[in-house]
């Protein structure tokens, strides 16, 4: 332990030495606080759009787009499980039960890999989608669960409500601020590589299939 | 040069750039598999750069939030530190390369792992890790489909994003029907990608101890920060009982707010998409997701001292998103390996010498025509050629404290033509001795070095056309001068 | 206006037509130019290389020579861009307030030739007729330093009876860098044959540039592989075929 706390004291002396005199905590937070962000923060896009745009970046990474509308989301999930030959879908804790229809298996489950990999997909929500990058970011939440459900099985379908989806990244951020701690993920489309001659491949390791079901007022 | 440890236990830094370089300026399908590789990423960067008009406002704004960092590095690792401990995350400090090494073996052997799998990591790199694994009976397992590439066919990475674009899919399809014994595997680009998918999900699913690196340290909320696209790193993060990451003390950042530039600008300048296709962030350990267990070694390894120089240190600004390597003429003609450097490219040049306080890497800085390329895509303001020179400074005053240096052909060279420059008589006497005995003056030892050496050097591949008879000073003294001079009552005396 | 003309020290040397070519076009603008015999060099040479300390006095002789002028004009983006990114710091370095506050005031009257013409007198056509087949080379400098943008392009555009050629990668570096060519010559080999081979499928017959020293090292190779594509600065071009009515016109 000793010998640990002498490299802590080693590197912190070392950058202390090369920057000179410490400013105080105050200086530092003034000083970050006046770094210019003159970036875009809000999109201002109205909603029509704004949906139509996060819609088209979807597609563009090969995911699967959906509507439906409050009354229609379980109707809509039948009709992409059947579309996809699928029985049914593992879920994550707090999936509301008006999602799912009748006549396929949803089970909550367990955080077992190996289990996990052996289901033919997830049902999950969303806390924020960002329209200009074709994102949704899932957190450790409600009707979202732990990073595993969304990872292991190779069927990820994402429920995401319209007044979820913001256009810019920074205004995902600002929805995010109250929960960053949570472990978190931004997925912005399939799993993919380019790795080998640039060429961009679907489906690596993550999910080789998403799809995502936007849901609109009626 | 004594030589640097790779992860396969070769050394780096074997030879200066210009030897590295002509070796690999034969090898013209490694150079066709690396100009394909940067031509294509350096398009697609182009095109989803120029759809955010704000573009520059993001530049400046990712520029100063890591030039404020590094100005209180020492005040924001100790914050990370605190909140990390509190998520209950562990956080070890390596001075250098050794203590890394001790401290994640020791982990490793801790929990009697003979196998661990990896996300691609450039700081594990560094230190040699793998050496250091391998060495103690322990496999490391590659899982980032270009890193898995380069382990397999032991190989060096040579670009940081995309480690293997020196190959081509029919180098790849080879080393993976020797490696994974496959002898039918087809060399479409989905057939390998999903050849390794199926080698490394057994490995994802059995074990127990993850190695990674880290694209941000996240002060205010104790957590990290990692930017993938196969899903190899979500497996690491996620599906192992302990996950040790290793990352460098200047990629930390003040909050979790300030995310919101960088995960606008690092995807877009590391593969020219709008967002990568996945980022995790998480802090600590999260009961019920994820390791249990969580380890960050900070690691120095030469880093500390580069803050000293003011002109250097937003050198530690990089954010590791490559679009320098991609942008670099330099680099399209040689790729990676001929930098003998874990970090190549332009940041590399910049780099690497001063993570050796400047004993490793010393023609580096020379690896440059200064052209500015990679200034102009630097999504955190690097400027990288003004580091170069920089550093060439050191490289001169250094080398012309040794005697040797002193009495160089290029020290000599440089004071001659710095004496001519000082004053217009001596430049306009030696450009018509040069005009008239230039044959001579050209198979000498370059006296006025700024003139015949350059015809050495030139003249494998390039003519020079000799001096003309006349100067331009010359004919202005003779052509315009006096009529001037009786214009303007300014006398001339040329 | 009163230009006084830097030629630079290479072209001093080597290239006396651009000079002489910058002196007419000038002047037929109705430009009186002065040149300074006293003039060197700007120290490039030397701070690129690393030379730093040795590159301060070079710099300090050019701020001497040019302080009282009222507008300087150079036929090279590289030795500006020398000026305006490195001489502040230059001075800083050697500690010399005076020298920074020098380097500081004359700045802002240093000009590129075609940047003087487009930027500071307005004027894109100056009169030329050069009916050659012309690509254009982007330097480094002129445009990630200078950003000339289309300058010389808008400037070429208006010379009768040239016809100018898109070459691919227009903005890629040939590879001379200086002292980066005798460094590391078979890295700056290929990249001039990256830029050679783009030079040559243009079909052009001459290739230009704001720089000499990119044309230098580019015509290097077209000689040595004895096509008949030539180099010429683009203030050669503009000197040619004047015709006094046309300009007369031009300007009015």
């Amino acid at each position: 332990m000793a010998e640990v706390m002498d490299h802590r004291a080693a590197i912190l002396g070392s950058i202390r030495k090369a920057l000179g005199q410490a400013s105080s905590k105050d200086a530092i937070a003034e000083e970050y606080a006046a770094i210019p962000r003159t970036y875009t923060k809000t999109g201002g896009m109205e909603r029509a759009a704004l949906l139509a745009h996060f819609e088209e970046r979807l597609v563009e990474y090969d995911a699967g787009v959906y509507r439906a509308a409050k009354d229609g989301i379980a109707a809509k999930v039948a009709e992409i499980l059947t579309a996809r030959g699928k029985p049914g879908l593992t879920l994550p804790e707090g999936v509301p039960a008006e999602w799912l229809p009748e006549g396929f298996s949803f089970e909550v489950a367990g955080l077992q890999a190996l289990e996990l990999d052996k289901t033919p997909g997830v049902l999950t929500g969303c806390t924020v989608a960002i329209a200009e990058t074709g994102s949704i970011v899932l957190q450790n939440a409600a009707a979202q669960g732990a990073r595993i459900l969304s990872l292991v099985p190779d069927y990820h379908l994402c429920v995401v409500f319209a007044e979820q989806v913001v256009l810019t990244v920074p205004e995902a951020f600002a929805r995010l601020e109250g929960t960053s701690t949570l472990p978190t993920t931004f997925v912005s489309g399939p799993s993919a590589t380019a790795d080998i001659e640039m060429t961009r491949i679907k489906g690596v390791h993550g999910p080789r299939f998403l799809d995502v079901l936007i849901v609109v007022e009626a | 040069m004594s030589g640097v440890q790779t992860q396969d236990g070769t050394q780096w830094n074997r030879q200066d750039f210009p030897e590295a370089a002509k070796e690999i300026l034969e090898q013209s399908q490694t150079r066709k598999n690396v100009q394909h590789a940067t031509n294509v990423i350096q398009g697609k960067r182009n095109k989803v750069v120029a759809e955010l008009p704000d573009w520059e406002d993001l530049r400046e704004a990712g520029a100063q939030i890591k030039a404020h960092t590094l100005r209180h590095l020492d005040h924001y690792l100790a914050e990370f530190e605190a909140n990390c401990t509190a998520a209950g995350g562990h956080v070890h400090w390596a001075s250098d390369a050794a203590e890394a090494n001790r401290i994640i073996l020791g982990l490793v052997q801790q929990h009697d792992a003979k196998e661990v799998i990896k996300i691609k990591t450039m700081t594990s790199e560094e230190v040699g890790l793998n050496a250091t694994l391998e060495a103690n009976g322990i496999a490391p397992i590659e899982t980032d489909l270009a890193e898995l590439i380069v382990q397999m066919g032991k190989d060096r990475p040579s670009h940081f994003v995309a480690p293997a674009l020196h190959v081509n899919r029919a180098q790849v399809r080879a080393i993976f029907q020797k490696e994974m014994h496959l002898p039918d595997l087809g060399d479409r680009p989905e057939d390998l990608a999903t050849a390794a998918r199926t080698y490394l999900r057994e490995k994802y699913l059995r074990i127990k101890v993850a190695i990674s690196g880290g694209n941000f340290l996240i002060a205010d909320s104790g957590g990290m920060c990692i930017v993938e696209s196969e899903g190899n790193g979500r497996m690491c993060l996620t599906l192992p009982d302990v996950l040790i990451s290793i990352v460098g003390i200047e990629k930390v950042i003040p909050s979790f707010q300030d995310l919101e530039v960088f995960l606008q600008t690092l995807p877009r300048s590391a593969t020219g998409e709008r967002m990568n296709p996945y980022n995790s962030t998480w802090c600590g350990v999260h009961p019920g997701d994820g390791p249990q267990e969580f380890h960050v070694v900070l690691l120095d390894n030469g880093r500390s001292p580069i803050l000293a120089d003011k002109e250097a240190r937003q050198t530690l600004q990089c954010i590791r998103c490559a679009a320098c390597l991609n942008a670099c003429p330099v680099y399209h003609q040689t790729g990676g390996h001929a930098y003998e450097s874990v970090y190549a490219g332009p940041i590399g040049a910049i780099l690497t010498p001063q993570l050796h306080s400047m004993k490793e890497g010393r023609s580096l800085p020379y690896a440059s025509s200064l052209c500015g390329a990679c200034y102009q895509v630097c999504p955190v303001k690097i400027n990288i050629p003004e580091v170069l020179i920089h550093l060439r400074g050191k490289v001169v005053q250094e080398d012309q404290a040794t005697l040797a240096g002193k009495f160089s052909l290029w020290n000599i060279g440089m004071q001659a033509a710095a004496f001519l420059f000082a004053d217009a008589g001596r430049l306009g006497l030696a450009e018509r001795v040069g005009a008239v005995g230039q044959k001579v003056l050209v198979s000498k030892n370059g006296f006025i070095e700024w003139m015949p050496l350059m015809l050495g050097g030139w003249t494998q591949t390039r003519d020079l056309k000799a001096l003309p008879a006349q100067s331009f000073r010359q004919w202005w003294a003779k052509e315009k001068a006096p009529s001037a001079a009786a214009k303007n009552g300014r006398v001339s005396h040329g | 206006m009163r230009v006084s003309l830097f030629i630079t020290c290479y072209n001093d040397a080597l290239f006396p037509e651009t000079g002489k070519a910058v002196v007419n076009v000038l002047e037929r603008l109705g430009h009186e130019i002065e040149f300074r015999p006293e003039q060197t060099c700007c120290g490039q040479m030397h701070w690129n290389t690393g030379y730093l300390r040795e590159a301060v006095p070079i710099i300090r002789h050019f701020v001497k020579v040019y302080q009282d002028v009222e507008t300087v004009v150079i036929p090279s983006s590289s030795c500006v861009s020398m000026m305006r990114d490195h001489y502040v710091k230059a001075a800083e370095m050697d500690g010399d307030a005076k020298l920074v506050a020098d380097v500081e005031a004359l700045l802002p009257r240093i000009f590129e030739f075609s940047e003087f013409l487009v930027r500071k007198l307005g004027v894109e056509d100056v009169g030329a007729s050069y009916p050659h087949k012309v690509t254009y080379h982007a330097s480094c400098h002129s445009e990630r330093s200078l950003h000339l943008g289309d300058i010389p392009i808008r400037l070429l555009k208006r010379v009768r009876g040239l016809d100018l050629q898109p070459i691919q990668n227009i903005q890629e570096c040939c590879g001379f860098g200086g002292t980066f060519s005798i460094k590391n010559p078979d890295v700056s080999s290929a990249m001039l044959a990256d830029k050679v081979r783009n030079v040559l499928n243009t079909g052009a017959e001459v290739c230009t540039a704001v720089d000499n020293s990119c044309l230098m090292h580019i015509y290097g190779s077209l000689h040595r592989q004895r096509t008949f594509a030539r180099t010429a600065h683009i203030a050669e071009i503009l000197a040619s075929g004047y015709d006094k009515e046309v300009t007369a016109e031009a300007f009015v």
